[in-house]
């Protein structure tokens, strides 16, 4: 049974994004029952400053959620692990 | 196990001999070696440092074998991607397919390396001259991982 008060997920930032905002991850509360990937991500541009301007309309960024990549309808679950990330660059 | 990030270096032919195992069934080996070019966008590369997504990245890569084993009549398949600090002309990916024949093995090499530069989490830092910079995804990798939108018929 899921209790609203300590449902959240973890939020992971990797590469360029993790020194862009100084931090490599955090525990988010989602605000109401259906959050999903394109919900947290207007959670995250309404911060603004460098949230807004790494995340925000025309950047690329991409989204994985529980290590597999999510596109903006994925539904966000408690216990879930998002990383935030910029479009690979290996091999 | 076809699938390994590690720091340390690799040898290729080590790696290419417990590949093949003195497999009978082998009539092809196809192997990629990226290394690391000293010259990048123009600006001279001193190191390049290459992060990953501990977890996921060992995930993709093996979702990118059984789907490259999905595809084509491949035998077995193997990657080693390094991460941590490397200079330039360093060994940087190995990617490797053994077959019967050699076009599954060169196309099956060539579509992991593709879908390993698109979809696997790793991320290229480069130390220049002017300082650090994280490298920029390319147009052309999409491209090239595009091309096999449209899975090839198995052949018998």
């Amino acid at each position: 049974m899921r209790d609203a008060a300590t449902a959240s997920i973890t939020v992971v930032y990797l590469a360029r994004l993790r020194e862009a905002f100084g931090t490599a991850g955090e525990r988010i509360v989602p605000p109401g029952d259906a959050m999903t990937v394109g919900s947290l991500r207007e959670t995250l541009v309404s911060r603004g400053g460098v949230w807004a301007s790494e995340l925000g309309a025309g950047r690329a960024v991409r989204f994985a959620v529980n290590h597999a990549l999510a596109g903006p309808d994925t539904p966000l679950r408690d216990g879930d692990e998002v990383a935030v990330f910029p479009p690979v660059t290996g091999g | 196990m076809p699938v390994r990030v590690q720091s340390e270096d690799f040898d290729v032919g080590r790696e290419l001999a417990a590949l093949r195992r003195e497999d009978p069934r082998v009539g092809a080996v196809a192997a990629f070696i990226g290394t690391v070019r000293d010259v990048n966008d123009a600006a001279a590369v001193a190191t390049m440092t290459l992060e990953h997504y501990p977890g996921m990245t060992e995930k993709s890569l093996a979702a990118i074998i059984d789907e490259a084993k999905r595809r084509w009549d491949i035998v077995d398949a193997l990657i080693v991607h390094r991460v941590g600090e490397l200079k330039p002309s360093d060994q940087i990916v190995l990617a490797a397919v053994t077959s019967a024949h050699r076009g599954e093995a060169f196309a099956a090499c060539e579509f992991i390396m593709d879908y390993l530069k698109t979809r696997a989490p790793f991320w290229k830092k480069e130390a220049t001259p002017s300082g650090a910079r994280w490298v920029e995804a390319r147009q052309s990798d999409d491209a090239a991982a595009a091309r096999w939108d449209e899975p090839p018929v198995k052949a018998g």
